[in-house]
């Protein structure tokens, strides 16, 4: 269970911090969250920065330690990875961290990869240039197949900036329609700026421990249940993959977890899907069975995503509006986490059961877990 | 004297695709196909993707496949600075395997690349390394 999360003190642009830094406040502020010391900390994962650099910069000599590094999910496999690992007694209190300087590019290391790489001789070579010209490029297949038009697009950066505006932290809280993003510059046809994450600096990390710890040591946080996980992986390229129009690896994780918690969609209160672009909600509302295929334009057009609707999906404002500091999806879960103990800045009413879906790279891989309240393993 | 085309991206071969750009280098797009269950696949691998067979054989490729889908950067990659906006496309091969590239002989805009329209394969330099472009059909499909 999840007994400790926190985001570095500020997010946004901190370029007084090196991504090294963002992890180790993050992760001080995560294990003081759950009453715990870092002398309590005998397992870390992290990805960016190596979990033995994060591990020793902070004093902690792990021995359960998990590298997964498949970009912005891997903080979703890190909790699968640990609750595995708890229940198998390896572990008793895992620290997962992030910190990524996106923004300020303070301790980033290089971005781009080799030429010999499968990606540098049959992608780089056409004019890519990082995720805004590859990660959509499957959105015109998936509008010609299933009639998913561009203000319905466009309605997603909308609905999202309704619950943004509601977060003080939230790098843009402006209020947008749908022609001001059909206006904004446009990136990679069809994307337009709106549509496109912003970029960030920041941190998260999360505390997790055994349900018997626990129960001896009650912590000061209502505990957040693990009740499901899943992990998936397709392609390094996104060229390869196999349907332009839906993510194999988002619809095996997701089966996974709601497989291991034996709920289904209609359970799910509180929904969180990686959001680096406009299109990966509607992929991902369809994908975990959310609605049928070709519904989720109309879906979230109609607001059923929006504040008041009947499925709230990235409340925190998400990737287009909260914070994408590249490797997103700590933030996915530190948002559920919020909602589930009440604390979220646009808290939802009653959110008993929350969903984290995670992309890697893009549509490389994918991590879902499913998370509960109290109330939900009595 | 330093072109757009010498700034481009270039791919450096590896020994599983080594044929691959030599095929390019003779206006050749070569792709394999799996002995044991026939399937044909792209990018080039030492073993068949789909039932793991290591007995796999180059063939080339009919160059003609259909517009799958893309996008059209508004931003320009190091030596794409004259052409943009330019299209990143998939094409889908009539051998079945799809592949990344640029379309070319036609402008690069929504209303004249129409998804699923007829392509051809075409070569283009990037450095002294040729690769496979695609341009609208000569021949009807
Ligand atoms: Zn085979």
């Amino acid at each position: 269970m999840i007994i400790g999360a926190a985001e570095s003190e500020r997010i946004g642009t901190v370029p007084e911090l090196s991504a090294l830094q963002l992890h180790a406040d993050a992760a001080r502020r995560a294990v003081a969250d759950a009453g715990l010391t870092m002398a309590d900390v005998d397992g870390i994962a992290s990805a960016g920065n190596s979990p033995i650099a994060v591990a020793h910069y902070l004093g902690i000599t792990p021995t359960y330690v998990d590298g997964t590094m498949v970009g912005g999910c891997s903080y979703l496999l890190h909790v699968r990875h640990a609750a595995a690992a708890i229940a198998a007694g390896l572990a008793d209190v895992v620290l997962i961290t992030h910190g990524e300087s996106g923004r300020s590019r303070v301790g980033a290391g290089p971005r781009y990869g080799d030429s010999s790489s499968p990606q540098g001789q049959f992608e780089a070579p056409y004019g890519t240039l990082g995720p805004p010209t590859m990660f959509p490029i499957g959105v015109l297949r998936f509008m010609k197949e299933t009639g998913l038009t561009h203000e319905q697009l466009a309605s997603v950066a909308v609905a999202q900036r309704r619950w943004s505006s509601q977060v003080p932290r939230a790098k843009f809280r402006e209020l947008i329609s749908v022609d001001d993003v059909l206006a904004s510059p446009m990136i990679a046809y069809p994307m337009h700026l709106l549509e496109c994450c912003v970029v960030t600096d920041g941190g998260g990390a999360l505390v997790l421990t055994s349900a018997d710890r626990a129960r001896a040591v009650p912590g000061p946080q209502p505990p957040v249940f693990v009740l499901g996980t899943g992990e998936a992986a397709e392609t390094p390229m996104v060229s390869m993959m196999e349907d332009f129009t839906s993510s194999k690896a988002f619809k095996l994780s997701s089966a996974l977890a709601f497989a291991e918690s034996g709920l289904a969609p209609s359970d799910v209160d509180h929904l969180m899907v990686y959001d680096a672009f406009a299109h990966l909600p509607i992929y991902g509302l369809e994908d975990l069975g959310f609605v049928g295929r070709g519904e989720a334009g109309a879906f979230v057009e109609e607001g059923h995503t929006s504040p008041g609707g009947r499925l709230p999906l990235n409340t925190n404002g998400g990737g287009l509006s909260y914070t994408h500091t590249g490797m997103y999806g700590m933030f996915l879960l530190l948002e559920s986490v919020r909602q589930l103990r009440g604390e979220a800045p646009a808290q939802v009413p009653g959110v008993e059961v929350s969903l984290a879906q995670g992309v890697g790279g893009m549509f490389m891989a994918a991590g879902t877990v499913i998370l509960g309240t109290p109330a939900t393993v009595a | 004297m330093v072109t757009e085309a010498t700034r481009k991206a270039r791919p450096t071969p590896t020994p599983d695709s080594e044929v691959y750009w030599e095929g390019a280098q003779h206006g050749e797009l070569r792709l394999q196909r799996c002995t044991a269950c026939a399937t044909a696949f792209f990018y080039p691998r030492s073993a068949c993707p789909s039932c793991g067979s290591g007995d796999v054989k180059w063939f080339v490729s009919a160059g003609r496949g259909r517009l799958h889908t893309y996008v059209i950067s508004h931003r320009a990659a190091p030596g794409f600075e004259s052409q943009v906006p330019y299209a990143i496309a998939v094409v889908e091969l009539d051998e079945g395997p799809r592949l990344l590239t640029n379309v070319v002989g036609v402008d690069n805009t929504p209303e004249s690349l129409e998804l699923d329209m007829a392509l051809e394969v075409d070569f283009e330099p990037r450095g002294e390394q040729m690769v496979p472009v695609f341009r609208p059909a000569t021949v009807p499909a």
